[in-house]
Formats: C-alpha cells, sequence, structure tokens
C-alpha cells in the first residue's frame, strides 16, 4: 500500500480565525495532515486512520462509527474520482482540526470545484430512490453540521471541501 | 474487508466483514454477478460484521438488487446495526429492500 505522509499535531496557532471554526482560535486540541495519492483503495485506511484519533478523543460512539466514516469516505471518493479525475498523479490532502467542542475535516483536491448546493440531490424521491449514485453529498450534508467548499484563496487554488461536526452539547459538559 | 458466501439451501449468503465503500464495492458486485450467472435466485446479504457503508456501497446493493429483479431472483438484507439502519433510513433505502433482524429470520422469510 502506498506510504501516507502524516504530520500532526499542529501548533495551535495554525488553526484560528477560520470559516468553520467551532470554538473559536484557541480550542484545538489535535490536528492530523494527511497527503495522499489518487487511489480510492486508500480511502478505508485514512478513515480507519482519522475515526480511531476522533475515538480516543471519546466523541460520542455514534459520531466515530457512523458520522465520521461515511461523511468522511464520502468526501475523499468525491476528491479522488470527481476532483481528481481518478488520475493517480493527483494528490489528496487531508487535515483534521479536533476542538474542544467538534471536529473539522479539510479535504483538498486539484479540482476546479463544484457548486455544493446545485450538486446536491434529495436521493429519497421515489425517483432517485431507486438510483445507484446521488447520495454522497447527501450523506455528508446529513451527516455533519456544516459542509462548505471553497477554492484556496492563493497558492495553487485548488478545491477545498471543509466538514464540521459539533460534539453534542450533554458530551461537551466538563 | 472480505466477502464470504456460503450456500444454505436455495439461498446464498453473503458476509460482509469490515466496510463496504468505494474500494471494494466492485469485487461485492462481481462475486453476486457470477452466482447469478450460474443461475443462483436467491440472496441474502449479512451485515452482522460490517462497520459502515458508503453511497457507492449502498449504490452497488441497489444496483444488484435491481439485476437479480430482472433474472426473477430477489435480494434481501439482514442484521443492520444501528448505525447501518439509521443509513438506510437516511437515504429511505429501508424502503426499497426487504431487511431482517438477524440471518435466520431472512433465511425464514424466503
Amino acid at each position: 500500500m502506498t506510504p501516507v505522509r502524516e504530520r500532526w499535531p499542529y501548533a495551535s496557532g495554525d488553526m484560528g480565525g477560520r470559516p468553520g471554526d467551532p470554538s473559536g482560535s484557541d480550542g484545538v486540541r489535535l490536528a492530523l495532515d494527511l497527503e495522499v495519492p489518487t487511489d480510492v483503495r486508500l480511502i478505508g485506511r485514512i478513515v480507519q486512520l482519522v475515526s480511531r484519533h476522533v475515538r480516543e478523543l471519546e466523541f460520542p460512539a455514534t459520531i466515530c462509527s457512523l458520522n465520521v466514516p461515511v461523511a468522511l469516505s464520502e468526501a475523499l471518493s468525491n476528491a479522488m474520482l470527481r476532483g481528481n479525475e481518478d488520475d493517480p498523479a493527483k494528490r489528496v490532502r487531508v487535515r483534521v482540526l479536533v476542538y474542544a467542542n467538534g471536529v473539522v475535516f479539510e479535504i483538498t483536491d486539484e479540482g476546479r470545484g463544484f457548486d455544493l448546493d446545485e450538486c446536491t440531490q434529495d436521493p429519497t424521491t421515489p425517483t432517485n430512490v431507486l438510483r445507484e449514485d446521488g447520495r454522497g453529498l447527501f450523506l455528508m450534508r446529513r451527516l455533519m453540521d456544516r459542509v462548505e467548499r471553497y477554492t484556496e484563496p492563493h497558492g495553487l487554488a485548488r478545491n477545498v471541501v471543509r466538514l464540521t461536526i459539533k460534539r453534542p452539547p450533554a458530551a461537551n459538559a466538563p | 474487508m472480505s466477502f464470504t458466501m456460503t450456500k444454505h439451501g436455495t439461498v446464498v449468503v453473503v458476509d460482509v466483514d469490515g466496510q463496504l465503500i468505494v474500494g471494494n464495492r466492485q469485487e461485492l458486485k462481481q462475486k453476486v454477478l457470477d452466482e447469478l450467472e450460474k443461475g443462483e435466485r436467491k440472496f441474502l446479504i449479512d451485515f452482522a460484521r460490517t462497520g459502515y457503508i458508503d453511497s457507492s456501497g449502498l449504490g452497488v446493493l441497489v444496483s444488484l438488487s435491481k439485476k437479480i429483479r430482472e433474472q426473477g431472483g430477489e435480494l434481501r438484507l439482514a442484521d443492520l446495526n444501528d448505525d447501518l439502519k439509521t443509513l438506510f433510513e437516511l437515504t429511505k433505502l429501508d424502503t426499497l429492500f426487504q431487511i431482517a433482524d438477524n440471518r435466520d429470520r431472512g433465511l425464514e422469510t424466503f
């Protein structure tokens, strides 16, 4: 299997002031930074690695076993197959920012980006439920508290999908 | 991640061990289609040992269900844990598939 480059944790100063930050600039507890080639066979391993980190931070079981794995798998799949057009020469970067009250995933690909609202379908209509595709963005948006897409404002102007999930209030109590 | 197929009477039972995701969905699809080609018509996919399923995995289940039905057969599912039940409910795929609580109940209803 292709090696995964990993670098963590970031200094907390790297995390502040971003849109979607669930806790402000001082709350980061962990960050993970991976860069991988486009290869869908790597997705299971990446998801396993990230989910393990989130589990260690004692997020509720369902977030670790359902929300994070499925949403992250969808984002990685979109980045590799759509953004990078399944081209193994293109790379996907995965950044995981864990705050006291939530987790942020940033998945960066080399594609041109897309309109999140235009591309999200409702797969539950009587017609769409029979379709084989069209559930990825829907699941991401249902399983995460916030899904954003933007283009990197500098550098290579790559496409970034940012997923935020907050820790439920009861589990967030000291 | 692996898929194990065993025959129980006239039903082919497929155990999904691990995840059913974009990276391995084709393997499951091909294994089931091979059995369909050989003449098998009744399939039960058992998710007792499954971690999670992504949209590609769900799509393969929809695809297989169609292909099996076209050949006069049927695909049923069994042993979904609470997370998987949530996933099927969110996507309303629980309305498309016949889902048994466990393998024995699934086999009984064929």
